[in-house]
């Protein structure tokens, strides 16, 4: 690291030798790519921009404006809402004066709010707008440190008592005032004293488990990794992303934050939260980031536009895109395939596989991520069949993201890839895999016991996943490393593996498999309700909910048919065979954030559900065929219902062990 | 500091100045009488709306309160008494007219224009307020241009204050309903009315559709000081957003006041629970 440390005390040159925080990098940018895009921003109707030189401006100002309000070196500030430029700006005007942002889940509730809040210490809190505001006014006296809570948008505000309250706009203006009268030397001297090694923001991890954790990060962490990624995928200040991830989340930090300053590339802040997919289009990001549940929508929109096509052009789209799946990713990974193929992929892209990636603002995409969760096979290939560069990575928040990713050309649907630069990895002999890179956080906020606990002294973290490395070096996860369980006859349990075979049906949005300690496996299934519907209209199958529509004879029996070819998938490997799936039931309502039984990341929260349905549980292994329950629900405005239904259990043929078949083919 | 649109910037509405202070009365309704043929449909009726108030106007179905809504925005012609807003008193009026003397409203029954998109509804409201002539709508560069560059800006700030942006190019028939009474409301406040009647904005709404809308009249109130009459079936929606309320039964006013004065009037209660006088 010591190639990275600079001279101190001369301000005008900060930024020329190879920045190592993000203050740093700003005024960098500012002087490498002063008129290139920086920032862009759709704003009734209209896409503004900010280049990096007004970026400059717009920050100092901003962050010199905190200064007078009495932020110093070490204080916490919260950063609420979603993708707006200017709580992007809050990350670097909070750490060009040696602060540390925590930015939090606009959407946690009061509650979860609070004790994040309590435990950062915050001691200004950045909100978007009045809702934000108001949830943290709400929590009153329980925020001992809080001092100023500063908004982007007034709507609604301006009546608020403004004694601790203040615009952004006001911020700015003071710091404006600021830099007129006396300069900008103190600031600058400020960023000269920041150094990689220092604190550069703490995540608070979403927390399938107990409470959430904040995990540190330095500068070195965050710089070094985004570095690193640039260099992997060869992206440089002509990218083009768009900010619409959760600003907590580790992946965005990286991506709209990190390697939007490391890089010098330009991130769009789409106009509101449902606007995202007509703002991609505008946009047509070179570089795009998804957990797997955004490709798996957007496949199933266009799945479901395409059976209400006219029949031409059903045709049509049916006929190429089974010739992409043929020859289209042997072409995007660069291949030999034949003239006539080749010819052929041509017309296609022109009439069926252009026009899908403009619909879906793909058509500049230079590469794509998926991470977060295994990606179904069929949807991966789709999308790769289409001459898009999508690939998949596995990452974690304590890693500053980049554990593995594919490198280009070595793309498989069902491995994460090899590590990524600087990064090591090994499996213990219970399949976890560890870890230790430049990334590797520095622990965990207040909680060394924690941080005892996931790093070991000599810098491995363990990820507390069970995975391995295939014949190419190609690592390969199966299931959180605690999840992995045994049958009582002793074969291996992976319910994730399972579960995630399931949920490759369109038809099937979630799926909790159980097993573990008991004699069979057995599910709870969600259905999708943005494809079923479309079937049922179809059909001309009248429902009035959700409840009522998943607990139709014909859904159920086409549930069936799909868990019967996972069974099939299962008794086809050697491993799983014995955990094929003996009785299901489909769900009377959907999983839901709100009622606890996902994560703000939409993953299962298993014990939660083993507790809540306790009832349906001992009715899949006491043999019933039927069960009446009742379950409480929080709707969205935090009133709670209740929704009762009788819920069919349904039994499944075994399947023969065929792995000793298919091994002799 | 750049020349960038923010959001700490609130809208504000561009119509002029009327000279009327906040509680100054915006509207006074005097004795009117309306009747079609032998139907009394209002009798006697007198109140006032004051600038800057939520005043709601309630009542048992068939009691009067649409009828008193398209007396004030010029569609019917009472036989008796006057009307004066702004200090003006009124003549015979047509619905244009009070159109252009700042009065806007919405519908029991929605009424936009289906097949056009959300953004072109919202531009219709602004007719109103477009002043270049056929001649140079129909050559539309230049002038006309200019105007209609105007107009799309408000129109936007509209789209942005009612968090319509997504379905800004949808046709407004392919929306649920909840939607369309949102855009009809934004319709409406594209013209920038002084006075804003609503018409049961919240009928056939659900629970979380009339926490939404009740949110947007109190912003309206709030943030561009519109002045806003509105009828309401729900009683509870009423008595939260209202400043005043004035209750109407078979074509009389029958009680005037505040929320909770009107809560206990025991006319009010009567027409409500249908009590017979005769028994006392």
């Amino acid at each position: 690291m010591n190639a990275r440390v600079q001279s101190v005390g001369n301000p005008a040159s900060i930024g020329n030798s190879e920045p190592d925080t993000f203050p740093k990098y700003l005024l960098h940018n500012a002087r490498r790519f002063p008129s290139r895009p920086a920032m862009r921003h759709k704003t009734y109707g209209i896409w503004q921009s900010w280049t990096w030189s007004e970026l400059l401006n717009d920050i100092r100002a901003y962050s010199m404006g905190l200064a007078a309000l009495g932020l110093k070196k070490g204080d916490k500030v919260a950063i609420i809402g979603q993708n707006r430029p200017r709580l992007y700006w809050t990350f670097c005007a909070v750490q060009a004066l040696g602060g540390i942002p925590v930015p939090v889940y606009a959407d946690s509730v009061a509650e979860e709010m609070v004790y994040v809040l309590n435990h950062a210490e915050v001691k200004f809190a950045i909100c978007q707008d009045q809702e934000q505001v108001d949830k943290v006014l709400s929590m009153g006296d329980e925020l001992a440190s809080l001092q100023k809570i500063i908004y982007d948008e007034i709507r609604g505000l301006r009546d608020y008592d403004h004694t601790d309250l203040h615009p952004i706009d006001g911020v700015e203006a003071l710091g404006e005032a600021e830099y007129e009268s006396n300069g900008e030397t103190l600031w600058l001297e400020e960023i000269a004293k920041g150094k990689g090694s220092d604190l550069a923001a703490i995540l608070y991890t979403s927390g399938t488990t107990g409470r959430p954790k904040g995990v540190m990060l330095s500068y070195d962490n965050l710089a070094i990794s985004a570095s690193n990624g640039n260099a992997f995928d060869h992206l440089t200040e002509k990218e083009e992303t768009i900010a619409y991830l959760p600003l907590a989340w580790v992946g965005d930090h990286i991506f709209s934050y990190a390697q939007h300053y490391t890089a010098g590339y330009c991130v769009c802040c789409p106009e509101s939260p449902e606007t995202v997919d007509s703002d991609r289009r505008e946009i047509a990001p070179t570089y795009f980031f998804a957990p797997p549940r955004v490709f798996e929508n957007l496949l199933t929109a266009i799945m479901v536009r395409m059976e209400d096509a006219g029949r031409i052009k059903k045709r049509m789209f049916d006929h190429f895109m089974e010739h992409a799946r043929k020859v289209g990713e042997s072409i995007l990974n660069g291949e030999s395939v034949s003239f006539l193929d080749r010819l052929k992929y041509k017309i296609g892209d022109l009439l069926v596989y252009g026009p899908l990636k403009n619909r879906m603002g793909f058509t500049r995409l230079k590469v794509g991520y998926t991470a977060g969760e295994a990606i179904g096979p069929e949807i991966f290939r789709f999308y790769r069949s289409l001459g898009l560069n999508l690939k998949q990575l596995y990452g974690q928040t304590e890693a500053s993201v980049y554990i593995t990713a594919q490198p280009d050309g070595e793309i498989r649907a069902d491995t994460v890839g090899r590590p990524s630069p600087e990064v090591e990895i090994r499996v213990e002999d219970n399949g976890e895999v560890l870890y230790r890179s430049p990334g590797v956080f520095v622990g965990y906020y207040k909680n060394d016991d924690a941080t005892a606990e996931t790093k070991t002294a000599d810098g491995w973290v363990h990820t507390g996943d069970a995975g391995f490395f295939d014949q190419e070096g190609h690592l390969k996860i199966i299931d959180r490393a605690r999840d992995v369980g045994k049958l009582k006859s002793g074969a291996l349990f992976a319910p994730k593996y399972i579960e995630n075979k399931l949920k490759f049906f369109p038809n099937i949005k979630e799926a909790v498999a159980f097993g573990d300690d008991r004699d069979f496996c057995a599910v709870f299934i969600n259905i999708d309700l943005t494809s079923v519907a479309s079937w049922a209209e179809r059909n001309n199958i009248a429902y009035a909910s959700y409840q009522e529509l998943a607990q139709h004879a014909t859904v159920y029996k086409t549930v069936e048919e799909h868990v019967d070819q996972v069974n099939r998938d299962l008794a086809s490997e050697e491993m799983m065979a014995a955990s094929q799936i003996r009785r299901f039931l489909i769900l009377h309502k959907e999983l839901d954030a709100d009622d606890g039984e996902l994560t703000r990341t939409q993953k299962v929260r298993r014990s939660f559900i083993a507790e809540r349905y306790g009832e349906l549980i001992d009715a899949l292994y006491d043999g019933t065929t039927e069960k009446y329950v009742e379950t409480e629900v929080t709707f969205e405005d935090g009133r709670k219902g209740k929704i009762s239904a009788t819920v069919e259990i349904r039994d499944m043929e075994m399947h023969e062990h065929s792995y000793s078949k298919k091994a002799a083919e | 500091m750049n020349m960038h649109i923010t959001r700490s910037q609130e809208l504000r509405m561009t119509r002029p100045d009327d000279g009327l202070n906040k509680g100054d009365p915006l509207l006074v309704v005097d004795d009117i009488s309306l009747s079609f043929g032998g139907v009394k449909a209002i009798t006697d009726i007198s109140f006032d709306i004051k600038k800057g108030e939520i005043r709601a106007i309630i009542g048992p179905n068939g009691a009067g309160k649409t009828s008193m809504l398209n007396v004030i925005n010029g569609f019917y012609h009472p036989q008796e008494g006057t009307i004066t807003f702004r200090g003006n008193k009124r003549s015979r009026m047509r619905p244009h007219e009070a159109a252009n003397q700042g009065i806007a409203r919405t519908f029991q029954n929605i009424a936009l224009f289906k097949g056009m998109s959300v953004l072109d509804n919202l531009m219709t409201g602004r007719i109103t307020l477009m002043k270049r002539n056929l001649f140079w709508q129909s050559i539309w560069r230049g002038p006309a241009e200019q105007e209609e560059l105007e107009h799309r800006q408000a129109v936007e700030h509209i789209i942005d204050f009612l968090e319509i942006e997504s379905i800004r190019k949808t046709p407004v028939g392919r929306l649920p309903y909840g939607l369309q009474k949102r855009v009809e409301l934004g319709r409406a406040l594209a013209a920038e009315p002084a006075l804003l009647l609503l018409d049961e904005p919240m009928a056939g709404m659900n629970l979380e559709e009339k926490e939404d809308m009740s949110r947007y009249i109190l912003d309206v109130n709030q943030q561009f000081g519109t002045t806003i009459a509105l009828i309401e079936h729900d009683m509870g929606v009423v008595m939260d957003l209202s400043d005043r309320v004035v209750v109407l039964d078979y074509g009389r006013k029958i009680g005037d006041g505040s929320p909770d004065e009107v809560r206990n009037n025991q006319d009010v209660i009567d027409a409500y629970l249908g009590v017979s006088h005769d028994g006392e």
